[in-house]
C-alpha cells in the first residue's frame, strides 16, 4: 500500500475511534474509567469475531494504538495459548499479550512517580 | 412560572450548550488521529530497523508508554487532554496518563497504599473485565477447537 495513505487511513481510524469515545463522553456522561472499559472489552469481542484484524489491515497504529487494539491483542493471545496449552491457554494468552502494555504502565508510572512533583492541589499546600 | 422537575430538567437541556460538541468532537478526532499517526510511524521505525511486525508492536506500545508517563510527569498531557478530551484519552497513551497521572497525585499519601494502589483506580478496572472477556473467550475458542 502507498506509504502516504497508510497514515491516512491511521489518521482516519484512529480519529475515529477517539471522535466515538467523544461522542460519548459528551451525551452519555461516561467517565474515563467506563470508556477505557469498554473499549478495551469491545476489542476482545470484536477480536474474537475476527472483525478486528482487517481493520488493523488497513489502519495499522490507527487501530493498534486506540484501547480496542489492546482487547484485540488480549484475544489474539488468549487464542494462541489455547492452540499451544489447551484450554489453560485461557488463562494465559490475556495476561502474556497484555505483559508490555501492563508492565510498561505501572513501570514508567512508578519512575515517574519518583522523579516528578505531584501538581496536584494537596501537595502544594 | 409552574412547571415540574421533569418539564424544567428538559428546557434547561434545550437551553444549556451541548458542551459545544461541534468542537470537541473535531478536536478528539484531530488529537487521537494524530496520536495514531505517531504510533504508526514508530512503528514503521521499528520494522525498518528489522523487528518482526508483532515485537514492532510491542516496542511501539512500551515507547508510547513512555513517552506518555514522561509527558505526564511534566504536566502536558494532561494540559494537552483538556482540549482533546477522548482524543487522548482511548489511546493506549491515555491508559499509561490513567497510571501515572493517580501514581503522581497520591505520591503524598504513602508509596503503598498511595502510589502503589492508586495507581489501578482506572487500570485495575480495565485489566478486570479486559482479562475476564479474554478468559470467557478463551473457553468458547477452546470449545470451538473441540469439533
Amino acid at each position: 500500500m502507498d506509504i502516504f495513505m497508510e497514515y491516512v487511513w491511521a489518521f482516519l481510524i484512529g480519529g475515529l475511534l477517539c471522535a466515538i469515545g467523544q461522542v460519548l463522553i459528551d451525551l452519555t456522561k461516561l467517565t474515563p474509567a467506563r470508556i477505557l472499559t469498554s473499549y478495551v472489552v469491545a476489542g476482545v469481542v470484536l477480536g474474537a469475531l475476527g472483525l478486528y484484524q482487517p481493520i488493523i489491515d488497513l489502519a495499522g497504529g490507527g487501530a493498534t494504538v486506540p484501547l480496542t487494539g489492546f482487547g484485540n491483542l488480549l484475544a489474539k493471545g488468549v487464542r494462541k495459548a489455547v492452540d499451544m496449552n489447551g484450554l489453560i491457554g485461557a488463562f494465559m494468552g490475556g495476561f502474556t499479550s497484555a505483559a508490555v502494555g501492563i508492565s510498561a504502565a505501572v513501570f514508567f508510572g512508578l519512575i515517574t512517580a519518583l522523579m516528578f512533583k505531584s501538581g496536584s492541589k494537596i501537595n502544594e499546600a | 412560572m409552574n412547571i415540574s422537575n421533569q418539564e424544567y430538567g428538559e428546557l434547561a437541556k434545550r437551553h444549556s450548550p451541548p458542551s459545544a460538541m461541534y468542537k470537541t468532537i473535531p478536536l478528539a478526532f484531530a488529537i487521537g488521529g494524530g496520536i495514531c499517526v505517531i504510533g504508526e510511524a514508530i512503528l514503521n521505525m521499528f520494522q525498518y530497523l528489522g523487528l518482526e511486525p508483532d515485537e514492532a508492536g510491542m516496542w511501539t506500545s512500551m515507547l508510547l508508554i513512555f513517552m506518555s508517563a514522561l509527558l505526564t510527569g511534566l504536566k502536558l498531557y494532561d494540559r494537552i487532554a483538556q482540549h482533546a478530551g477522548a482524543g487522548t484519552l482511548v489511546p493506549i497513551t491515555g491508559f499509561a496518563n490513567s497510571v501515572v497521572s493517580p501514581a503522581l497525585d497520591f505520591k503524598s499519601e504513602g508509596f503503598v497504599l498511595g502510589l502503589g494502589a492508586k495507581m489501578f483506580v482506572i487500570a485495575g478496572p480495565v485489566i478486570v473485565y479486559g482479562i475476564s472477556a479474554s478468559v470467557v473467550y478463551g473457553i468458547i475458542y477452546y470449545i470451538t477447537t473441540l469439533f
